[in-house]
């Protein structure tokens, strides 16, 4: 007997029609699809893209090379020099993050005592160059300029949570 | 050569553009419609970029393939290799020669031209097997191959199908096929026949190569089967002509099933007089897109059969029950089941 209806139910094609159906339900349900460069997703206050150094609201950058960033990176992406400025503080003369290494675990910024170095939420960038992967003390600073309020932004509504 | 034969000429070749263009056309947005569908089937929602809703974007393929190269294989056959994708599109676009688009608009209305069409469907296959032998490939021959014995397994349980569209329509040309089934839509042959309508289409999608029939290119085992070593334009060709018979298949489709240019509610008392019973060619447009329709809505749903699954299928399921059908569909006319022409 379930012979007979196996072969009724394959000539009727009732599985194939299942599955049309289940496409079918497929095509006309709403879709999630986002047109990235158009619409974004919302990020997380804590997301961590590329890095940033802060300067203080007078213009004085905050990092003291006390190199503890360079000290907890597991990926060994930060290299920094330092010396005795004019005015007797400690200051780096150096401050290299190779992008290709890091892996963006933000142990640099939990590390800083002076909320310096920080990860900013911004991650569309690229390189087209060999050697770009290579971001300098300059480059951070101007960074951290650049992004400023949305790194203020961020730390604030973190600031319950630490 | 007189002015007369010119004329006559001219006018021909007119009337082969005016159906060809359209044709094109609509192969490519049939593609873009392939890639709409199947995205929106897979929750995504297909090409959106080149213009306005991706619109555009067959015209971006198009382009593409035209300013591409055409690879000629090492020690493949010049001749056989660029005369392949013209034996395939040329009978995909000729069958259309006498395709009924309404009861005036035929280029030419010969009495046979359901033998026509059968003839020229099973020329296809040619361009393919030329293309398979033509590249020294491997892969291209086992394509060529699994191709040829597809096509001639399907072509019997279609052939046969078409037997009992003769019996119940009592002519062989299309516009008498459609004319015999006159009376809305359920004196369509589509409800008397419908297992043969089934196998009709089934054998007509396994005849275009299309999933879930489509071992002769099968991605995942002979990468893209018959046509692999081709690019470009060549390639190009190809796609337009697989495209083409899928359309050809649905119009035909339409035809002899479904009444082609016949309004479905001719007979509703209701609407009589008014556009919805009015035959036309709209009605055969509309039928042929919602037959196209399924081809796309296959592709989506159903993995590709295993080949010896597909000699299985074509050998011992489809003819059988389209022989016992010949008989049903005479035993049907004879007792007055099905009325011609009502």
């Amino acid at each position: 007997m379930t012979a007979v209806t196996r072969y009724l139910r394959s000539l009727m094609l009732v599985e194939l029609f299942r599955g049309l159906s289940v496409t079918w339900r497929h095509m006309v349900a709403p879709k999630f699809t986002l047109n990235y460069p158009e619409e974004k997703t919302p990020k997380s206050n804590r997301f961590r893209g590329l890095h940033a150094l802060r300067r203080y609201p007078n213009g004085e950058e905050r990092c003291i090379a006390c190199k503890l960033c360079e000290a907890v990176c597991p990926a060994l992406a930060i290299t920094i020099d330092s010396e005795q400025r004019d005015d007797g503080t400690r200051r780096t003369t150096r401050y290299d993050i190779d992008l290709f290494k890091c892996i963006y675990c933000g142990f640099c910024e939990e590390s800083c005592p002076v909320d310096s170095i920080v990860e900013t939420d911004f991650h569309e960038y690229h390189f087209e160059n060999r050697g770009e992967n290579i971001v300098s003390k300059q480059q951070l600073l101007a960074l951290g300029d650049r992004f400023e309020t949305s790194i203020a932004a961020a730390r604030r509504q973190d600031a319950a949570y630490r | 050569m007189d002015m007369q034969t010119l004329q006559t000429l001219l006018w021909t070749l007119a009337k082969i553009f005016i159906i060809i263009i359209p044709i094109t056309l609509t192969v490519a947005y049939y593609t873009y419609a392939e890639r709409k569908v199947i995205g929106y089937m897979q929750s995504r929602i297909g090409p959106n970029r080149v213009g306005p809703w991706g619109l555009l974007q067959p015209f971006a393929d198009v382009f593409k393939l035209l300013f591409k190269e055409i690879i000629l294989p090492a020690n493949a056959n010049k001749f056989l290799f660029y005369l392949a994708p013209v034996l395939t599109l040329g009978p995909a676009l000729a069958a259309w020669a006498v395709v009924p688009f309404s009861d005036w608009l035929i280029l030419a209305d010969i009495n046979a031209s359901l033998l026509y069409v059968l003839a020229l469907t099973s020329m296809g296959v040619y361009g393919i097997i030329v293309a398979g032998w033509a590249s020294n490939s491997k892969y291209a021959f086992l394509g060529a191959l699994r191709s040829a014995a597809q096509i001639i397994s399907y072509e019997i349980a279609m052939g046969f199908a078409l037997v009992c569209v003769l019996i119940a329509a009592g002519d062989i040309s299309l516009k008498g096929i459609v004319e015999a089934q006159q009376g809305g839509v359920f004196d369509w042959f589509w409800l008397p026949l419908l297992p043969m309508f089934m196998v009709y289409f089934i054998s007509g999608v396994a005849e275009t190569n299309r999933a879930p029939f489509d071992v002769a290119e099968g991605e995942s085992e002979i990468v893209a089967g018959f046509h692999v070593e081709y690019a470009g334009a060549a390639f190009a060709v190809f796609f337009l002509a697989e495209y083409a018979n899928m359309i050809l298949i649905s119009a035909l489709t339409a035809l002899l099933f479904a009444g082609g240019w016949l309004s479905p509610f001719e007979n509703v008392p209701v609407l009589g007089g008014t556009l919805l019973a009015t035959h036309g060619i709209g009605w055969f447009l509309a039928k042929t897109v919602f037959f196209m329709f399924f081809f796309l809505w296959f592709r989506a749903t159903f993995p590709r059969y295993r080949y010896d699954q597909i000699m299985r299928l074509g050998w011992k399921v489809l003819i059988p029950i389209t022989i016992v059908w010949v008989v049903v569909a005479a035993v049907l006319v004879l007792t007055g089941a099905i009325v011609r022409g009502s």
